[in-house]
């Protein structure tokens, strides 16, 4: 019988497991997670001839070290960095035969943030509520992997991906996030909508998987006080008292107090993963705050 | 009741008052069940219910303002009874806050009819409306670093009890055993919006 299982030998700053979350149960509490950059995860698993459901490793800036117990086809993509089986070098963003024992080395982003790692099978640890995803605000689903982890993993579902190239998008030297106006857009001032849509603001050290927080010239609020808790959706632009965004990506809490100033558009989400600390946003309005239609009394 | 969009898929729906977001709750519940409404989250909370995942926002927009709010439906689900030791470390600063013994806070607490208004903050995390609005207390001023799993608080006009050990800025007025999430049970949380609550009092 064979061990179809993976050893983390090193497990890097950050190496979570993620698929394409836990969507549907937001009114419990419960954050969707999955992989921040959904398009390269998908990609690799196509390319291991996984399912887009499989479940995938995602690392963080200093990748992870692996070793298959039995013999596997991985996909490394997302951030570019180096790839080695057995400290021999080995392609990225392509299907790379690992052999049982040998290891696999996904090395630091030479630039971008998270590498995605598929392996032939998946990833199959418990799925709690339907998702395999390590939710980082609730802990919910495996805990981030730590050396010593050993993984399960499914039976190659089929034939790897026949590829000659792959085309992947390059991480973001500056990130341009289109946005349509929040349901509390009227809680700031009309200057402070002019000053979040036409200063450039930077990637904050401080983001992470529950929100891409920024740094630059403070939002000026028109309404004081609290707003009572509400409904958070996935890309809504955060405005906390210190006046800097923060834009919620997959493990965002699901209620929050701070009042949406905008929503980014979600097609521009993944490559908020790929942004490094200091990376130039600018959010670029699809349409203006006053006066729209939409908003109605019903 | 106001519309307010939230980029292409979403539609956060106002309304005044908590009851009438948890009548709404329903109502959308009510609709997405009979086939009627076609939405992926439906997020109730304070005064919104936020609903995620919509293919035409505006159109369910133009849709509710044809409605009228109906009023709180009777609860469906069975009352969840939840035991407590009304031993928590805040109990004496909730009595006087209340300006009654602590045995009354218990009394008074353990007597009030207590529904899930919406959940959040952590899994099976759920707010608890139910108290009369002359029992709202302040969160702590300084929040604790770590509130043990099983902690029964109180913060403005609501009562909560911690799933898992976090910290917490609520007034903790006792303790319970009851498990508030497990995601090996069906279903996890024990607490969902719209469930009806009873705290029970039992001996430290």
């Amino acid at each position: 019988m064979t061990d179809r299982a993976l050893v983390v030998v090193r497990a890097g700053a950050l190496t979570t497991v993620q698929d394409l979350g836990r969507p549907g149960h937001a009114h419990l509490g419960v954050p969707r997670s999955g992989a921040l950059d959904a398009p390269a995860a998908a990609l690799m698993n196509r390319l291991v001839g996984n399912p887009p459901e499989a479940a995938v490793l995602e690392t963080t800036l200093n990748g992870c070290d692996l070793r298959p117990r039995s013999a596997v086809t991985v996909a490394v993509g997302g951030a570019p960095c180096p790839v080695s089986v057995d400290g021999r070098p080995a392609p990225w963003g392509a299907p790379v035969h690992v052999p049982a024992g040998a290891l696999l080395s996904v090395g630091t982003a030479v630039s971008g943030v998270r590498a995605y790692v598929a392996v032939s099978g998946g990833v199959t640890v418990e799925p709690v509520l339907g998702s395999r995803s390590t939710d980082l605000l609730s802990g919910l689903g495996p805990p981030p992997l730590t050396a010593g982890t050993v993984l399960p993993l499914g039976k190659p579902y089929g034939l790897p991906a026949r590829v000659d190239v792959v085309p992947q998008p390059s991480p973001p030297a500056e990130l341009v996030l289109r946005v349509t106006p929040g349901p509390r857009d009227d809680w700031f001032t009309a200057a402070a909508w002019r000053t979040f849509t036409t200063h450039t603001y930077r990637v904050s050290s401080a983001s992470n998987r529950i929100g891409l927080r920024t740094e630059g010239p403070a939002l000026e609020r028109a309404i004081g006080g609290e707003l009572p808790s509400e409904g958070m959706v996935l890309g809504a632009v955060q405005v906390p008292p210190d006046g800097s965004p923060v834009v919620f990506l997959a493990d965002h809490p699901t209620t929050g107090g701070y009042p949406v100033i905008a929503v980014v558009h979600p097609k521009d989400l993944p490559t908020t993963a790929q942004a490094t600390p200091g990376t130039p946003v600018r959010f670029v309005p699809t349409c203006t705050p006053r006066g729209r239609g939409e908003r109605r009394n019903l | 009741m106001r519309a307010l969009p939230v980029g292409d898929r979403a539609l956060l729906v106002e309304v005044s008052t908590d009851e009438e977001a948890q009548a709404l709750h329903a109502d959308l519940l009510r609709r997405r069940a009979e086939g009627s409404l076609s939405v992926r989250e439906i997020v109730p909370a304070a005064r919104t219910v936020l609903l995620d995942g919509l293919e035409d926002p505006s159109r369910l927009a133009a849709q509710l303002s044809g409605t009228r709010l109906p009023s709180v439906p009777p609860p469906v689900a069975e009352v969840v009874e939840i035991a407590v030791r009304y031993d928590g470390p805040d109990l004496a600063d909730v009595a006087e806050l209340w300006g009654v013994s602590p045995e009354e806070v218990a009394r008074v607490h353990a007597s009030a009819d207590f529904r899930v208004a919406f959940c959040g903050f952590a899994p099976g995390f759920g707010y608890l409306t139910g108290l009369p609005a002359r029992y709202g207390v302040p969160r702590r001023a300084t929040p604790r670093t770590t509130v043990p799993a099983g902690s029964v608080g109180l913060a403005g006009p609501y009562t909560g009890v911690y799933p898992r050990s976090s910290p917490g800025g609520w007034q903790l007025i006792g303790t319970t055993d009851a498990v508030l999430w497990d995601h090996a049970r069906v279903p996890a949380a024990l607490l969902s919006p719209g469930t009806p609550v009873r705290f029970v009092p039992v001996d430290s």
